[in-house]
């Protein structure tokens, strides 16, 4: 295999897992459930879709014919995280309502 | 250099779900619960994919695709059901 190809692909699993890691610490670090919510959806995508993208290029490589359906997983993953996170943002939303309007109640 | 580094994502990989683990397990709310579910499975994924590159089959991407499927529709049903309290209505 090419050097190049070497380097570039570990690289780009090294970065992948750099930032997936930097998305757990902030699911662990932030104070507040809308702040953590930041670490995963965007800086866990992007990692994930590093390392998907170097075993794209590490299968391309090494086997015939262009491996593209490791582009799937990516393509995949880059739609649903928005979603994911919208609806997770909606339902904090609407616990939350859910826990003022109680304690409302109470101090009524 | 290869080889090195498939190692060394394990290694940080593999920190990184022990993290998403202690916020599933301490968690304050629900929601943070379900996020760090979704987080551990897409760390899963990338943990397949290191698999893949190390065993030199592309077997494992299948194994992939149905874990991010599964992973989305698990999140939404979850999601829904802290909405609505109801899944399929």
């Amino acid at each position: 295999m090419n050097v190049i190809i070497e380097f570039t692909v570990s690289a780009l699993i090294l970065l992948g897992a750099v930032f997936a890691l930097l998305g757990s610490i902030g699911l662990v670090r932030l104070p507040d459930f809308f702040t953590r919510l930041h670490g995963p959806t965007k800086a866990t995508t992007l990692g994930v879709g590093a390392m998907v993208l170097a075993s794209a290029i590490y299968f391309t490589a090494t086997q015939p014919g262009v491996s593209l359906h490791e582009i799937a997983v990516m393509v995949f993953l880059f739609i649903t995280a928005p979603v994911t996170a919208h609806l997770l943002a909606k339902a904090a939303l609407h616990r939350r309502g859910n826990h003022v309007a109680k304690h409302q109640e109470k101090v009524k | 250099m290869l080889t090195l580094a498939v190692e060394v994502g394990f290694v940080l990989i593999g920190l990184a779900m022990t993290l998403n683990l202690w916020r599933l397990v301490r968690g304050p709310d629900a929601t943070d619960r379900i996020l760090a579910l979704d987080t551990l499975t897409i760390n899963a994924i990338a943990l397949l994919v290191l698999f893949g590159i190390r065993a030199g089959s592309s077997a494992y991407f299948e194994a992939a695709l149905v874990l991010a499927a599964m992973s989305f529709v698990g999140t939404m049903a979850l999601c829904k059901y802290l909405l609505r309290g109801d899944i399929i209505e």
